[in-house]
C-alpha cells in the first residue's frame, strides 16, 4: 500500500486510488467498465454437439458457472458472449453467424472444442474447418470435448482479455 | 354476431430452432399454428451432419471407433460397443467372457448417464428445475467412473474389436458398487419430485399419444416404442454380450403418452442399475481381449514392445487395417438408450469398410415428431421432443 | 421362421424377380430386381405367416465399377410377432427411379429422403422427396464413391460463401476489430 503524501491518496491496486475517509475511488473509466463487464458475462445458450453437454455440466450443480457471474441466456439480444460448443457444419454456419450478428456490442466468442477450433477429425464435405473462418474468436479451448475445468480456464482467460481493453465502450475510435 | 362469422383467421408459421434451448441441439421445427393448436409440424435436420458414414469408409475398422463416440455423445459407450459387436460379427470373432461382462456393465452405466441427462433436460423443458440439478449430481459420479476407467468423461473409446482396451481396476469396481447401492434411493428422490406432481401430470398425461401399431409402423424403438406397449428390446430379441446371462425386466407402458415413456425410462434406470450389480457380482476372471484371432485384434502391448512379429502385425493393423477381412455384409443392432442402433457394414475384403451405414434411432424418432405434435398445443411440442429423447449428433451423423 | 425359408417363399411367389440369395454370418439377403419392389413389400408386410411389420433400416449402396446396376437399395426387415429377419438388396441402375415403400412402412419416409440426398436415387410415389441432411441447394450427392470426402476441390456451397462474405463485410462495423 502506497500513501501519497501530498493528496492523502491510497493506492489499493495499480491504477486504483482511494481517498481515505472520503468514500471516493479514483480510477479510469476503462477499469470500472471492464470490471463490471467481466463480472457479469452472459453467454447465449448455444449448444451444437458434444461440447454442449460439457458446457451444461459446467453450468450445473457440480461445477457451477454461476459463481463467475455467468448466466446462460436464451436470447442473443441479452447476451454478450457466445460459446461455440461443437462442430459447426456448413448448413449451420449461416445460423451461427446470424446469432452472432444479433448480439449487441461489445461481444466475445469462445471456440470450445477441437471441432469449433479447427474442425477436428471431420475433414469432410460438410464441416467448417474452424469457426474462426467466419467469426472473430477471442479464446480457443482445445479438447474433444474439453473438461468443464478447461472451459472455466477459457472463460477466465477471456476475463483477462476483457480487463486489458481500453475505450471499448464507444464505437468511436 | 353475424359479423364475427365472417372473420377469417390465418394460420401462423412459427419457426422453432435451430438455436432454441428446448430442441436438444440443433433441431429446427416449422410449426403452422392456428391459435394454440398445431396444424402442421415439419422438422428440419442436418444441421449437425458431419459425414461420419463417408469418413468411416476412408478409415480402418479400428480408427472408426472414435467417430462412433461422437454420434450419440451422451452415451458414447453403447455406440462403441454396438460398433465393435457389428465388426466382430463381420469378422466372425467372439470376445472373451470377461470382456463381455465388462462391456455389458459399462453399457448399462452409459444408459444410466444418458437417461439421467434425458430426465434432467426433459424436466427442465417442462419446468422442473430441481430435477436437473439432482440428476446432474449423479451423472457426474458416472462420468468420474468413466474417467477412472479410461481417462475420458464423454468420448470414451473404451471397447475394442475383440474385447476392451484395459482391464477394470479394483478401485473402479468398489466405487461402482458403492454407486449401485446409493442409486435406487436417488431414483426415489427424482420420483418424489415429479411422479405425482400435479403440474407434471397435467403436462405429460395424455400428451403425444401414439398407438402400438403406429409406433411400429413409424419405426420407433427404445422407450418410445415400449411406452406404447410393444415388447421390443434388442437386448432380449437379439441378445449380445452378456445380456442373456443377466436377469432384467423390460418395462412396458400402456397408453403410449409422454408420461408412460417417462415411466418406462425411469424403470429402465432401476433395471440398468440391477444389471450393473449383477455384472460386478458375476465378473469372471480371464483375458479381456480375444487371443484366438490375431488377424483382427491388436496384440498385447508388452508383446508389441518385445516381439518383432507382433510389432509388424500391430503396425499393419493400425495403418492398413485387417487385410484379410471377409467379403460380406452384416446388419447388427444393439439397444442404445435412445432405441435400436444398427450398423450395416459391407466389406469388400480390404482393411476398410466398403460401406458403413448407421441406423440411428434419433433420426427415425424425429421423423415421427409431426405425428406426435400435430393436433396438440404449442407447449406440448417441447414435452414431445423430450419424450422421444433425440440426440442430433446421432440423428444427423 | 428360418430366413432361408422366407427367401425360398419369396422366390416361389415372385419367380422372375429374385436374382440371388446369399447367406453370410447367419443373415440372409435376397437380391431383387427393382420392378416389383412395392408388391413384394406389401406381400411381406401383409402375409400373416411373415408379417414383416417393422422396417429396421433402409439405405443405399454405391457399387461404382464393382457391379453393373450401380446402386443397391437395402431393406432390413423384422417381424415383431414372429421374430424373424430378412434383408432385401434391390438393384437400381444410375438415373433410374425405384418405387417408394412409404405406403407400407412410414419409417421409409425419411430413409428414402436420405437415400435420395446421399445417392441421388429417386423414389417414385414418395410424398415429399426433398434433401434431408444437406441444404436444399447443395450440389452433388456426398456418399457416392466419386464424391471426394473433403468435398469437391475449389467448389463451395453458395450459402457458406455468403457467410464468408458477410463476415468480411461486417468487420468494419465491429468495435476494435
Amino acid at each position: 500500500m502506497l500513501i501519497d503524501g501530498t493528496l492523502g491518496l491510497v493506492e489499493v491496486e495499480k491504477g486504483i486510488q482511494v481517498i481515505p475517509g472520503a468514500n471516493t475511488i479514483i480510477t479510469s473509466l476503462d477499469k470500472v467498465i471492464n470490471w463490471g463487464r467481466k463480472s457479469s458475462l452472459w453467454p447465449v445458450t448455444f449448444g451444437l454437439a458434444c461440447c454442449a453437454i460439457e458446457m451444461m455440466a459446467a453450468g450445473s450443480s457440480h461445477y457451477d458457472l454461476d459463481r463467475l457471474g455467468i448466466i446462460f441466456r436464451g436470447s442473443p439480444r441479452q447476451a454478450d458472449c457466445m460459446i461455440v460448443a461443437g462442430t459447426v457444419t456448413k448448413k449451420m454456419a449461416p445460423i451461427v453467424r446470424k446469432v452472432y450478428d444479433q448480439m449487441p456490442e461489445p461481444k466475445y466468442v469462445i471456440a470450445m472444442g477441437s471441432c469449433a477450433c479447427t474442425g477436428n477429425v471431420y475433414r469432410t464435405y460438410s464441416v467448417v474447418q474452424g469457426c474462426d473462418l467466419f467469426l472473430p474468436v477471442d479464446v480457443y479451448v482445445p479438447g474433444c470435448p474439453p473438461r468443464p475445468e478447461a472451459l472455466f480456464d477459457g472463460i477466465i482467460k477471456l476475463q483477462e482479455i476483457m480487463m486489458k481493453e481500453r475505450m471499448r465502450w464507444s464505437p468511436l475510435k | 354476431m353475424d359479423e364475427t362469422k365472417e372473420i377469417k383467421t390465418k394460420e401462423m408459421v412459427l419457426n422453432m430452432g435451430p438455436q432454441h434451448p428446448s430442441t436438444h441441439g440443433v433441431l429446427r421445427l416449422r410449426l403452422e399454428i392456428s391459435g394454440e393448436t398445431i396444424v402442421k409440424c415439419t422438422p428440419f435436420v442436418g444441421y449437425l451432419h458431419r459425414g461420419t458414414e463417408k469418413l468411416a469408409e476412408s478409415m480402418t475398422y479400428l480408427q472408426s471407433i472414435p467417430l462412433m463416440d461422437r454420434l450419440d455423445y451422451i452415451s458414447s459407450m453403447t455406440n462403441d460397443v454396438g460398433y465393435c459387436i457389428a465388426v466382430e460379427r463381420l469378422f466372425g470373432i467372439e470376445p472373451p467372457l470377461r470382456a463381455k461382462y465388462i462391456r455389458t456393465m459399462v453399457s448399462e452405466m452409459s444408459r444410466i448417464s444418458s437417461h439421467l441427462l434425458w430426465l434432467a433436460t426433459h424436466a427442465l423443458d417442462i419446468g422442473a428445475m430441481t430435477v436437473f440439478l439432482y440428476a446432474f449430481r449423479e451423472r457426474e459420479r458416472i462420468l468420474e467412473l468413466f474417467e477412472m476407467l479410461c481417462g475420458a468423461r464423454l468420448t470414451v473409446t473404451y471397447p475394442r474389436i475383440g474385447g476392451v482396451r484395459n482391464d477394470v481396476s479394483q478401485e473402479f469396481i468398489d466405487t461402482l458398487y458403492k454407486f449401485t447401492e446409493d442409486f435406487p434411493n436417488k431414483i426415489k428422490e427424482y420420483e418424489t419430485l415429479i411422479n405425482v406432481n400435479r403440474i407434471w401430470l397435467k403436462r405429460t398425461v395424455g400428451v403425444g399419444i401414439i398407438s402400438a401399431e403406429e409406433a411400429i409402423n413409424y419405426g420407433l424403438t427404445g422407450a418410445a416404442l415400449r411406452g406404447s406397449g410393444v415388447d421390443y428390446d434388442v437386448r432380449k430379441h437379439f441378445p449380445y454380450d452378456a445380456y442373456d446371462l443377466v436377469q432384467f425386466d423390460v418395462p412396458i407402458g400402456k397408453n403410449g403418452d409422454v408420461y408412460d415413456r417417462y415411466l418406462c425410462r425411469v424403470e429402465e434406470l432401476r433395471q440398468s442399475n440391477a444389471i450393473v450389480r449383477q455384472c460386478i457380482e458375476a465378473l469372471p476372471a480371464g483375458p479381456i481381449m480375444t487371443s484366438d484371432s490375431p488377424k483382427y485384434t491388436l496384440p498385447p502391448k508388452d508383446k508389441v514392445l518385445n516381439n518383432m512379429e507382433s510389432l509388424i502385425h500391430h503396425f499393419t493393423l493400425i495403418t492398413k487395417g485387417p487385410m484379410t477381412a471377409p467379403n460380406g455384409e452384416v446388419y447388427v443392432a444393439t439397444e442404445v438408450p435412445k432405441g435400436e442402433l444398427g450398423f450395416y457394414i459391407i466389406s469388400d475384403g480390404t482393411g476398410k469398410p466398403y460401406r458403413m451405414r448407421i441406423r440411428s434411432p434419433s433420426f427415425i424418432h424425429v421423423s415421427a415428431l409431426p405425428r406426435l405434435c400435430e393436433g396438440g398445443l404449442i407447449a406440448d411440442v417441447v414435452a414431445n421432443i423430450g419424450s422421444i429423447d433425440v440426440v442430433l449428433g446421432e440423428c444427423d451423423r | 421362421m428360418e430366413p432361408s425359408k422366407i427367401a425360398d417363399m419369396l422366390s416361389s411367389e415372385f419367380a422372375g424377380e429374385v436374382i440371388a440369395i446369399n447367406e453370410f454370418r447367419g443373415q440372409t439377403g435376397v437380391t431383387l430386381k427393382k420392378e416389383k419392389i412395392l408388391p413384394i413389400a406389401r406381400w411381406l408386410h401383409d402375409t400373416p405367416a411373415l408379417c414383416f411389420d417393422y422396417l429396421r433400416d433402409l439405405c443405399g449402396v454405391d457399387y461404382k465399377k464393382m457391379k453393373d446396376p450401380r446402386f443397391e437399395v437395402v431393406y432390413n426387415l423384422y417381424s415383431m410377432t414372429h421374430r424373424h429377419t430378412i434383408r432385401l438388396n434391390v438393384q437400381v441402375a444410375d438415373k433410374q427411379p425405384i418405387e417408394s415403400v412409404v405406403s407400407v412402412w412410414k419409417t421409409a419416409d425419411w430413409h428414402e429422403r436420405e437415400c435420395f440426398d446421399m445417392y441421388g436415387i429417386v423414389f417414385e410415389g414418395h410424398p415429399d422427396l426433398r434433401r434431408v441432411l444437406m441444404p436444399e441447394d447443395w450440389d452433388g450427392h456426398p456418399l457416392r464413391k466419386d464424391y471426394p470426402t473433403a468435398g469437391p476441390e475449389g467448389e463451395e456451397w453458395s450459402g457458406f460463401k455468403e457467410v464468408l462474405k458477410k463476415s468480411e463485410d461486417f468487420k468494419k462495423f465491429g468495435w476494435y476489430r
